[in-house]
């Protein structure tokens, strides 16, 4: 029991961070209407800023803060240079634009950082665990991970509801030319909202990188992820990234625990072991496929075509 | 003379005179890479095939080089040596999987419709991952190439490298009848507008099936084909940036063409070489370039050199 | 210029460009495979930095042949290893192939390496495959067989009376071996084990629950380089040091230690080589070593210098003819070289009979941590292989 909920606990803290990166990506395909290989790209430099912002400042706090700005500020560079002459052209020319992108950053980390890849320290205070049920024991950083994260899902919740901005956002995401024939200034909008983008998925990379490395190509698998969770939650809706990440983290996580073990009542443990490792593995893969079955648009879709 | 004509028989002349080539400077390499480019050539043929004329973006399409390739090494460990086997099963395998994902994913649109092919390739990857018996992510070693019972032996590089050639321009033919042909048209008709052409009489979802399957049995085979070259198979053949490799070089081919696939196979894994030996960060080009071709070429290679927009 | 022009003559290019012929010298070329990228990077560099201080030591000759080398990095994917093992034979033509460090990326890189005949020299990958069937007479090992340390520490824990472990390692071929390589000898029970993800999965905190959740009265591990650094941190950050005590294979080494410091101490490991072993060529490597790059040098890097020496003796045996496999191998065969371990010999299957130590995390007086040999767990051991080696 103990496990499960510890289990439990770990299927929240990888959605709230496949939110955060969900959420960039859905607001710019709902919006801009861009398929963004690159994401995963943006993850790995905010980790890669923290951990030499870190390093610099000697704080991890500063380090994370300092990189946040950087990211925001890559973002924003990268939409102006390439990402906004992308607009025009089809899907199957994002893809290959971003696809580009994602080589070439890969490659630029390399050239700066170096290839053997950087660590993130934790300061000494979160280097322990907590004991936060008789017999659970969670550790103290990983409590941080969720309540940061819902920290910032709370704001960006107040920022997409509350303000002038918020409700431009959502607009846009229900009908991009209408917002565009108000006389919005929709290319300040977009260069905005891709910042915005930026600084939440390089904020999920250097969260999670105390915990996995920080090494190029780190974005990858989960980018895969994101997607597969802003496929599930519809395209363009906050909200439905919210659930679909906290759906995801909760069946990856889980899955992978339990899968196995669940076979081994039926099969042998060495077939048990295999094929409970790939049946976990594929599970997000199945429930997206189920859900595009059942509802082609996914669960909240923005637009309504 | 047509100068897209020139360039496709300066290519095939290429292609044809490889092996001499290698012959007299004593180079096994060059061997290596051109039948690696041949084998992804037609790989990217078949991805082409529904993605340039049909439409179907489908960022999946590894998992037939996989299955293929799976198909062969699977059947050599187990003993069944022969290519009269293994390669049936191979082009079986990845029909019927193309023909069961086809079914599902086909009902999807636009950016869904990418999703979902990518999401079946990473299902058939862990699967593949989970094939302990098979090498799993260590992969497995092919220890003897599909053997044709003396009428062909594979272990010769020149023999599999006309062989691979010879599959190849098969293909291309193939294709060009495909399209061509009334079936060809529908399918063309169905990327343009398929409304019309359901309101037509067209039962296009049918169609765009049956294309699809054709398309996946042929990378099946090159799959295989794969397999035997590199004597190796593993769960990356099938990995997601191995899909959109396929689609980069359909795309700096040209997708209307016939050589597209292959001129684009051909330039991008040579210019992948030849960058590697020049500098060690060779992606800063190659990123940037195909930034350059999705932003403002049309038509690929093939469209630089007068293409024109077919259908 | 026209489009048409100049795509057709870029074409063309790219294709002429890889005709260029190479001169060829009398030299004796090496390709040298190990992972320069990700957090194992560490292991390839000190593996890449003992083999130029062996270079340096022999004056960078070979058999009195000037050396050349090749690096290479197998990103740790057997594909990408096997392709890069295929460039070094057939683009580059090189002599002698050295290193790998993954005993999957090996296993993979076998066959073309045994179909061309290229001598090789394996400096740490320690698959059982190779040490049975797959053995041949054109590689040798200088560093072990994957069951071999382990196997040295579930003898250790026998003796620390250990009643029932959980065993956790990677899901590639060493995790493996390794995980049966304890199972061989120790006498307890195995409550559990589990092998994760490899190489992506550096977040163990669901296997460490598993493990908790077992009551073991010990947990055996084996994550290599900079993976095993996060293990033991993941331990301690999951409150498991002073609960359940941890032995271990390859993850406290002269790399990592620099990182964990204090969160080492008190973990038991098994090595074949200390940096303290005390005989002449150990001393003088590890003193120049330091020298040169200010760090301590690892086991990894103490089997690749071994290599230096090796091939060393087989040049120098066939008088330069570099075609006379045969003669090399003859002369390899006699392991009459002076390693840093003291000297070992080979058996039937080239992998070497050897010492295993216990090992020791201590901090010194300045403040540094190093490890030392604590006691000699088995002497000349030889791996459990070799009768499967068709070789005789």
């Amino acid at each position: 029991m103990v496990y499960f909920i510890e289990q439990f606990l770990n299927g929240i803290q990888l959605g709230m961070l496949l939110f955060l990166l969900a959420a960039g990506l859905t607001l710019i395909f709902g919006i801009m209407d861009i398929v963004n290989l690159a994401h995963g790209s943006l993850y790995m430099i905010g980790a890669y800023f923290a951990a030499s912002f870190a390093e610099w400042t000697d704080s991890f706090v500063l380090g994370a803060i300092l990189a946040v700005i950087a990211t925001f500020a890559v973002g924003i560079v990268l939409e102006i240079v390439a990402i906004r002459r992308l607009y025009a052209r089809s899907h199957l020319d994002h893809v290959l634009g971003t696809f580009g992108l994602l080589l070439f950053f890969n490659e630029l980390v390399r050239l700066v950082w170096g290839p053997a890849g950087m660590t993130l320290s934790l300061p000494s205070e979160m280097l322990h665990a907590v004991e936060i049920l008789p017999g659970l024991f969670y550790p103290v950083y990983r409590l941080v991970i969720i309540g940061a994260t819902l920290t910032v899902a709370g704001l960006l919740y107040g920022l997409v509801m509350g303000t002038r901005l918020g409700m431009l956002i959502r607009a846009g995401a229900s009908n991009r030319e209408m917002v565009g024939a108000l006389g919005v200034n929709i290319k300040l909008l977009y260069t905005l909202i891709f910042g915005l983008g930026a600084a939440l998925a390089g904020f999920a990379g250097l969260m999670q990188a105390p915990i996995l490395t920080v090494q190029i190509g780190m974005g990858e698998n989960i980018l895969i992820a994101a997607f597969v969770v802003v496929t599930i939650g519809g395209i363009g809706s906050i909200r439905g990234a919210f659930v679909a990440a906290l759906l995801v983290g909760l069946v990856d996580t889980v899955g992978r625990a339990f899968v196995p073990d669940l076979l081994h009542v039926y099969l042998t443990t060495s077939a048990s072991a295999s094929l409970g490792r790939a049946l976990s593995s594929m599970m997000i893969y199945l429930v997206m496929a189920l859900v595009l079955i059942v509802r082609p648009e996914g669960l909240f879709p923005a637009t309504s075509k | 003379m047509n100068p897209r004509l020139a360039v496709n028989a300066v290519v095939l002349a290429v292609l044809a005179l490889v092996p001499v080539y290698a012959a007299r400077t004593g180079d096994p390499f060059l061997m290596t890479l051109f039948t690696r480019v041949v084998i992804l050539a037609l790989a990217a043929l078949s991805l082409n095939l529904i993605m340039g004329f049909g439409g179907m973006v489908s960022f999946g399409h590894a998992a037939y080089l996989g299955i293929g390739g799976y198909a062969v090494g699977i059947l050599a460990k187990e003993g069944i040596g022969s290519g009269f086997v293994q390669w049936p099963v191979a082009i079986g395998a990845s029909a019927l999987y193309a023909l069961a994902i086809g079914a599902l994913s086909l009902r999807t649109r636009g950016v869904y419709f990418i999703m979902i092919t990518l999401a079946f390739a990473q299902m058939i990857y862990y699967v593949a991952i989970g094939l302990d018996r098979y090498g799993g992510d260590d992969g497995l070693t092919i220890n003897q190439r599909s053997r044709f019972g003396g009428l062909l032996n594979l272990d010769n590089k020149v023999v599999f490298y006309y062989l691979c050639l010879a599959l190849l321009l098969t293909g291309i033919y193939l294709v060009w009848r495909l399209v061509n042909s009334r079936f060809g048209l529908v399918i063309r008709g169905a990327r343009s507008n398929e409304r019309r052409m359901r309101a037509i009489g067209f039962p296009t979802f049918r169609y765009k099936l049956v294309c699809f399957v054709i398309a996946g049995a042929m990378c099946g085979l090159a799959g295989a084909l794969l397999a035997n070259h590199t004597n190796f198979i593993s769960p990356a053949m099938m990995h997601w940036t191995r899909s959109g490799d396929l689609m980069i070089m359909a795309v700096l081919g040209g997708m209307q063409a016939m050589f597209g696939p292959l001129i684009g196979a051909m330039t991008f894994l040579l210019l992948e070489e030849q960058l590697s030996r020049i500098t060690q960060y060779p992606n800063l080009v190659i990123g940037p370039l195909l930034l350059f071709v999705a932003i403002y070429v049309n038509g690929g290679i093939d469209g630089l050199l007068g293409g024109g927009r077919r259908g | 210029m026209r489009m048409t022009t100049i795509v057709p003559t870029t074409v063309l290019a790219l294709i002429a460009g890889l005709a260029v012929a190479q001169a060829q010298q009398q030299t004796v070329k090496i390709g040298f495979i190990s992972t320069f990228s990700g957090p194992p990077a560490a292991i390839g560099n000190d593996m890449k930095n003992a083999f130029e201080l062996g270079l340096d030591h022999h004056g960078r000759k070979l058999g009195g042949l000037p050396v050349e080398v090749i690096y290479e990095d197998d990103q740790i994917k057997p594909e990408v290893g096997v392709q890069k093992t295929q460039k070094l034979i057939e683009s580059d033509h090189v002599d002698f192939v050295v290193g790998y460090i993954w005993s999957n990326v090996l296993l993979a890189s076998l066959k073309p390496l045994v179909d061309s005949k290229t001598m090789t020299v394996v400096t740490n990958a320690g698959a059982s495959q190779l040490a049975g069937e797959q053995c041949s007479p054109y590689v040798f090992s200088t560093s072990w067989n994957n069951d071999q340390t382990p196997a040295s520490l579930g003898l250790y824990m026998n003796q620390k009376g250990v009643k029932t472990a959980f065993l956790l390692g990677p899901n590639y071929a060493a995790g493996k071996d390794m995980l049966a390589g304890v199972q061989s000898t120790f006498t307890g029970q195995i409550v559990g084990q589990e092998l994760t993800r490899w190489p992506d999965q550096i977040d163990f905190s669901a296997e460490l629950s598993k493990a908790r959740e077992a009551k073991p009265d010990a947990i055996f591990a084996f994550y290599p380089g900079g993976i095993g650094a996060q293990f033991v941190t993941q331990y301690v950050q999951a409150g498991l040091k002073g609960q359940i005590p941890l032995y271990t294979a390859f993850i406290i080494d002269d790399l990592s230690l620099p990182r964990l410091k204090d969160l080492a101490v008190g973990i038991a490991s098994a090595q074949e080589w200390v940096g303290d072993l005390p005989n002449a060529a150990n001393q003088k490597f590890v003193a120049d070593y330091r020298a040169k790059y200010n760090a301590m040098p690892s086991f990894y890097g103490a089997q690749t210098y071994d290599a230096v020496a090796l091939i060393d003796t087989a040049v120098t045996a066939v008088k330069g003819d570099l075609s006379n496999k045969e003669g090399m191998r003859k002369e390899m065969e006699k392991a009459e070289f002076t390693s840093v371990r003291g000297g070992f010999k080979f058996g039937n299957n080239h992998i070497p009979i050897q010492n295993f130590y216990l090992d020791e995390a201590v901090k010194n007086a300045d403040g540094s941590y190093a490890l030392r040999t604590a006691a000699t767990i088995v002497k000349d051991d030889q791996d459990k292989f070799h009768d499967k080696c068709p070789m005789k």
